[in-house]
């Protein structure tokens, strides 16, 4: 064996070994990657802050408010507070009212508030809407379809949605009014 | 790149501890395995050269090395535990508590915890064992497993492969058994060597030198575990895939049918009847719990029809046809193209709806002027009565209790314990009167009603819990797990044995090697010689300890 063929064994040796690592650790680097992709996809299914809100439709029950149905891409080109409450929420009660306070400022600012209630039943709703005389739209999500879709956790919980459609701030637990109010200000058509 | 050139003329890779051929360790490179100051030669991976301790030149090389170091390996794994035993210190993001006043993680942490909760939110400690670099690091445990593996499998195959009867004198004196004797004769020779054989050795011969060896598949053991654990590792990726993994909880009234949820509208479900059996309260096995508790449930049931919904326009209601009607039990749960649904929880004792009557205060026997139902999935705001009585639901609470302010209010959405505020307006268009009713509440607002409400029936139903889940990275597991245990067996109840006999002019080296139960091969070894005047080896790491 002479030396030149020696050397050529020795490079195709070294140039296999290359391949082979670079091969093995490409397809580690390959299956973490997946594995982290996987991984937030399973968490994609909750929305979250720069995500598209999901639309929906629901019957709307004030009636101090002219809306029959509320879907969401109508109000394309406002900004939307969500919120996610129940008659029978203590914390959802006390912000009620700081909503009220704000809504007919922030209605002509182009601002629409739409609070889902979880409520089972209308007429819990209709008294509370009577007790704090609501004049924003509150659709029924008597199902809990559109609990479900945004994946509502315990409530209240607001999301805030530019006039853009996508989500601002996801809110979990109760406001204070001037945080309602910084993060109306925040969706604000502009 | 040097190769070394051993005395026998083996060319071995840098890096070499003990020559591939004959056994003579390399100076030089004694210290890698840290013979220089021990008589007895450590055998791990038979000396050969792991090329990652000694060769580095290109980046993936770098990476490769740096990877197949158990060191890093072991760090690695330490880093992973010390960090998952902090996401235990407080709650993760998802278990903060739902009554908590703000379950903001960025308020809750400090606010429940002072600045070490906010060090443990700003540092992501609150959702971790989600979080990228947790997984990150998880997945560096896998890739050093993988790599270290292979670093190391690969050459202990090529070495054992290759393997050369004839060894150095300096290899055969340094094995732990070892002796030396003089010369034998072919009768004997031959007789040593059928003994082995007929204890299942392996033998090669090569100029009157002999290598016997068995059983030397168990050094693959560690090896097969570790694929055994990578699979399981891939078993967890797949689990966090949806389509290897659902898991979802429902709760189901009695008589209620709805759809289960994870299966993307396909199957619905009905709850004909939730049963909450007891043990018999005379039941000796239970007494002293019963004493306790009143009670001890014997069974949990819930009997279920599943439906196939036919595809139908999004939003129509579907055609449903029923595929399994059956009872689910704790522990037994129905299973259906794929999913189980479990019995998990269960409410008792839910009102589907009141009926009440109304009668005149002083009236002794209750004679009902009217009567009305009240169904509580769905009041109405009023009731228009017989005999011209109207009944106004004023206000309804699903689940009465009284609040920090000692206002009536309802504790949950569900009607669990129903109360009411009722005006009653009579015919004669007197004035309205208010009645509170409730379970075992009987109030009258003024307590100078005319007209009184008294609940005459009511019906009730039962709640059931049900979990609905489907885990497809199960068998994966399984495999995982039995591979690894295959690996664990292979390693643990073999051993490699092998056993050199060199001859030569002056006599007979004789050494002998096992990666455990030295014992056993020393019997081997007594067995084969048996009749010959070969010397039975010493055991020198005994002598080295009494020195």
């Amino acid at each position: 064996m002479g030396i030149e063929e020696a050397k050529i064994k020795k490079h195709k040796k070294k140039r296999n070994r290359f391949i082979f690592r670079i091969s093995i650790l490409a397809v580690l680097v390959g299956a973490t990657i997946f594995a982290l992709v996987s991984n937030s996809r399973a968490d994609n299914t909750i929305y979250r802050a720069g995500d598209q809100a999901p639309d929906f439709q629901l019957q709307q029950i004030n009636e101090n408010n002219e809306w029959e149905t509320i879907q969401l891409s109508d109000f394309k080109g406002k900004g939307v507070m969500l919120n996610f409450w129940g008659t029978w929420c203590k914390p959802c009660e006390a912000e009620m009212p700081y909503m009220q306070s704000l809504y007919p400022e922030y209605e002509e600012k182009g601002i629409e508030i739409i609070a889902v209630s979880l409520d089972n039943t209308k007429l819990v709703v209709d008294r509370f809407i009577d007790k704090y005389d609501l004049t924003f739209p509150i659709p029924h999500d008597v199902t809990g379809e559109v609990r479900d879709l945004y994946k509502i956790g315990p409530i209240p919980s607001s999301i805030f949605i530019n006039p853009e459609g996508e989500i601002e701030t996801v809110v979990n637990g109760a406001l204070t009014l001037d945080r309602l109010e910084g993060y109306l200000q925040e969706i604000q058509p502009k | 790149m040097k190769e070394v050139k051993c005395d026998c003329g083996h060319i071995n890779p840098h890096g070499t501890v003990l020559c591939e051929s004959c056994g003579k360790p390399i100076e030089g490179n004694q210290h890698i395995d840290g013979n220089d100051n021990h008589k007895l030669l450590n055998m791990r991976y038979d000396g050969t050269a792991r090329r990652s301790q000694t060769y580095n030149k290109s980046i993936i090389d770098k990476i490769w090395s740096f990877f197949s170091s158990v060191k890093v390996g072991v760090w690695l794994i330490i880093l992973a535990l010390i960090a998952s035993i902090i996401g235990t210190i407080f709650p993760q993001e998802m278990y903060i508590p739902a009554e908590a006043p703000n379950r903001d993680p960025a308020v809750f942490y400090e606010d429940q915890y002072g600045i070490l909760g906010l060090i443990y939110y700003q540092l992501g400690f609150h959702n971790l064992y989600s979080s990228l670099w947790y997984m990150i690091l998880i997945a560096l445990i896998g890739v050093s497993l993988v790599i270290c593996s292979l670093d190391r499998f690969v050459p202990l195959y090529k070495a054992l492969r290759n393997q050369k009867p004839r060894k150095h004198k300096s290899f055969l004196s340094r094995q732990r058994l070892y002796s030396e004797s003089d010369a034998i004769s072919e009768e004997d020779y031959q007789l040593i060597k059928k003994n082995l054989k007929k204890n299942r050795y392996k033998i090669v011969e090569e100029n009157g030198h002999l290598l016997a060896e068995k059983g030397r598949f168990s050094r693959w053991g560690p090896y097969v575990n570790h694929i055994g654990l990578i699979i399981i590792l891939l078993a967890a990726i797949l689990r966090s895939i949806p389509l290897f993994y659902m898991d979802e909880y429902v709760w189901v009234r009695e008589g209620q049918q709805i759809v289960i949820p994870g299966t993307e509208g396909q199957y619905y479900i009905e709850n004909k009847d939730f049963i909450l059996e007891t043990h018999d309260e005379n039941d000796e096995r239970f007494r002293e719990a019963i004493m306790q508790e009143g009670s001890v449930p014997s069974n949990f049931q819930t009997d279920v029809v599943v439906y196939k919904a036919e595809k139908s326009i999004p939003g129509a209601k579907p055609e449903l046809n029923a595929i399994l009607d059956d009872s689910i039990q704790m522990n037994a749960p129905v299973k259906f193209d794929g999913y189980s649904i479990y019995q998990q929880g269960y409410q008792l004792n839910e009102f589907t709806n009141m009926t009440f009557k109304l009668h005149k205060t002083e009236d002794a026997e209750e004679e009902a002027l009217a009567t009305f139902t009240v169904d509580l999935t769905e009041p109405e705001s009023q009731y228009e009565l017989d005999n011209g009585y109207r009944v106004i639901l004023d206000q309804y609470y699903p689940d009465y209790y009284l609040d920090d302010n000692g206002e009536p209010a309802s504790e949950t959405n569900f009607p669990r314990n129903p109360a009411f505020v009722f005006i009653v307006y009579p015919p004669d268009n007197t004035e309205p009167e208010v009645s509170f009713l409730g379970i075992g509440r009987n109030i009258d607002a003024t307590g100078a009603n005319e007209y009184k409400l008294g609940i005459l029936d009511f019906e009730m139903h039962d709640v059931s819990g049900l979990i609905v889940k489907y885990d497809r990275s199960l068998p994966f597991f399984g495999i995982g797990a039995a591979i690894f245990m295959i690996g664990v067996i292979q390693g643990m109840y073999w051993q490699h044995r092998r056993v050199w006999l060199n001859r030569n002019e002056n006599g007979v080296l004789m050494a002998a090697h096992t990666n455990k139960n030295w014992y056993g091969i020393k019997k081997d070894i007594e067995k084969a010689i048996q009749n010959t005047d070969i010397k039975m080896v010493e055991d020198q790491q005994e002598l080295d300890e009494k020195g």
